[in-house]
């Protein structure tokens, strides 16, 4: 779990574990080219690769179809009811996917690693009402707090970042507090406190660089989950509000056309899952690279 | 064993109580909550009758209290969308088709992911192996109401075999169960494959086969019998993912259970169906979740410790 030390040699704060130390041939580059080409470009230069705007309705050219089933080189994927570029919406989709996405992971691991390292540093009964806290987060399903919420309130940005960070803080909590655990009780923090370092300063310049890899990895693992939570309330009316092209909304404006216009729902959706399972495959080679004991055998 | 129980049970209490505290504070939260629970067009009697109901003129932690004595009894309050009816009846009326449909589900999970696991796992690294990784990655990385958009397209358009949408025959119900178990199967078959690996490797399986007991029956009889502990723990969340699928599931096929009424409840702003569901569906969770870790206690002595 930890760097080896050399038994000779003092005790030193630890080296961080490498977590890239992969050749270049090593890496998973398929999964790095589709989300390349499915999120990332798309959603930091919509507004230049985009044929049409996210919202431009032209109603000359209504439900046309994608342009190797009868439709035109103008609107490559087709349009929908409102003559709207089902390709340019997806792109600009693509920015809300990342943006959301992002600002839940943030505000979520923000939340468990300060809770995780107060807990497992403070010990007593600190420790003991963070641990329950996170098991009874772990046990509600945030579908309800999702529910909850948008009944209150409607569909709203709020009240998704706070459905995913509800969903990750407790994973991470859990997760610090337990590295936390172990680090507190090793010479380097032992020698801070002799030399008068104040508690805050321990936890933040001794105990937070060490477990700062796990947090990367854990959140990244996230990544593909926090999308279709967020695609998934966006689908059903309780995420995001109309008309902001998230793709949960994209895929719900052609539910209903599904019989003539698959091609409304059938992109959106698409992108979703490349992402998720780009992300996802990306994340097991990560995970495989860091333990190799959890790989599948 | 007794102590344990007891844990888990103040546990699941605990976490009862906070969905309450949820649900109570949600509805102080934003402004008064005669507005939330009551028509716009309510009467100044029916306001009063609520507010001496609910004991709204008192302190909060007394209507807390008020809150939590008629969440007991089933009380939310009359629904607002659905006239007539208590906001408990509307859910009472509906919960029986989301355990039909989530028990269909878990059923056709169950005996599609076992037999996959286990062939995968007595051929490691074989074709159907290979082929039911493949099928598991692309199981949880599908966006749930996308795949059932895209079952109603190919099979209820396109071939024109089951029906699109609504409930009535057992053909309804193929299309959105086949939807929800898509991501069980997934999931239950690689946990059931790791622990299939596990387990043929154990001494007691070595024995087995030097006995010469047949390899079928080590397979499917010794090995998992034991490797199915596992899988067991994933009920739990099987559950969660029973109650979450139901109301994606069941929005896009249009089935008339809790989901569905969840949804339709929020659009119309009818906030004690919302609450009874919410409430509910924590009462089903907490009480599966609560059973199963029971259940695996009793079965593995390890997990009291």
């Amino acid at each position: 779990m930890l760097t080896s030390t050399r038994a000779s040699a003092p005790e030193r704060s630890p080296k961080r574990r490498r977590i890239v130390s992969a050749s270049l041939w090593t890496l998973p580059y398929f999964p790095i080219a589709i989300l390349l080409c499915v999120l990332i470009i798309p959603g930091l230069f919509a507004d230049f690769i985009a044929p049409h705007g996210a919202q431009e309705m032209n109603m000359q050219a209504r439900l046309q179809p994608p342009v190797f089933f009868g439709g035109t080189w103008e609107y490559i994927l087709g349009t929908d009811r409102l003559g709207r570029c089902i390709l340019s919406r997806t792109m600009h989709g693509a920015w809300y996917a990342m943006s959301i996405s992002a600002t839940g992971i943030i505000v979520g691991v923000t939340i468990g690693t300060t809770l995780g390292l107060l807990a497992g540093y403070a010990r007593g009964w600190v420790d003991t009402l963070v641990m329950r806290l996170v098991d009874i987060t772990l046990a509600l399903p945030a579908i309800l707090l999702a529910l909850a919420l948008a009944a209150m309130y409607g569909p709203s940005f709020k009240s998704v970042i706070t459905v995913v960070a509800f969903v990750l803080w407790a994973y991470f909590a859990r997760q610090v507090r337990a590295e936390v655990l172990v680090l507190r009780e090793r010479d380097f923090v032992a020698r801070a406190k002799v030399a008068g370092v104040s508690h805050v300063k321990i936890l933040l310049r001794h105990i937070l660089p060490n477990v700062l890899n796990t947090i990367v990895v854990l959140a990244t693992l996230q990544v593909g989950i926090v999308i279709s939570l967020e695609a998934s309330l966006s689908f059903l009316g309780i995420g995001i509000p109309r008309p902001t092209p998230t793709w949960g909304i994209l895929v719900a404006d052609g539910r209903q056309l599904i019989v003539s216009a698959w091609w409304i729902s059938f992109f959106p959706g698409l992108a979703i899952l490349l992402t998720v399972l780009s992300i996802n495959l990306l994340g097991d080679w990560l995970r495989d690279r860091l333990d190799p004991k959890t790989r599948p055998m | 064993m007794k102590r344990y129980i007891l844990i888990r049970l103040l546990e699941s209490l605990a976490a009862i109580f906070v969905i309450t505290v949820l649900v109570f504070a949600l509805t102080h939260m934003s402004g008064s909550p005669v507005d939330a629970l009551l028509p716009q067009d309510a009467t100044q009697e029916q306001i009063d009758a609520l507010v001496s109901a609910w004991g709204l003129d008192q302190s909060l932690p007394r209507q807390y209290l008020s809150f939590l004595g008629n969440a007991l009894q089933g009380d939310f309050g009359d629904s607002l969308k659905w006239r007539g009816y208590s906001a408990m009846g509307v859910v009472a009326d509906r919960l029986p088709q989301t355990l039909y449909l989530g028990g269909i589900a878990v059923a056709i999970s169950v005996v599609v992911a076992l037999p996959l696991g286990v062939m995968a796992a007595m051929r490691k690294g074989g074709k159907l192996d290979k082929a039911a990784q493949l099928f598991s990655l692309f199981g949880q990385s599908i966006p749930q109401f996308w795949f059932a958009i895209l079952l109603i397209w190919f099979f209820a358009v396109a071939l024109q075999l089951l029906p699109t949408s609504g409930s009535g025959s057992w053909q309804h119900v193929i299309l959105p169960a086949i939807a929800m178990a898509w991501f069980q199967i997934a999931a239950l078959s690689r946990l059931t494959r790791s622990a299939m690996l596990e387990v043929l490797d154990a001494e007691y399986v070595k024995l087995a086969r030097v006995k010469g007991v047949s390899e079928t029956r080590v397979v499917w009889v010794h090995a998992l019998r034991n490797a199915a502990v596992v899988p067991l723990t994933y009920f739990g969340v099987l559950a969660g993912s029973v109650l979450t699928g139901s109301v994606t599931i069941e929005t896009v096929f249009s089935w008339p259970g809790l989901g569905w009424v969840a949804i339709e409840a929020i659009r119309a702003r009818d906030f004690p169906v919302v609450q009874a569901v919410v409430v509910i569906f924590a009462l089903i969770y907490i009480v599966c979740n609560f059973l199963v870790d029971i259940l695996n206690a009793y079965i593995d002595p390890r997990v009291r410790a």
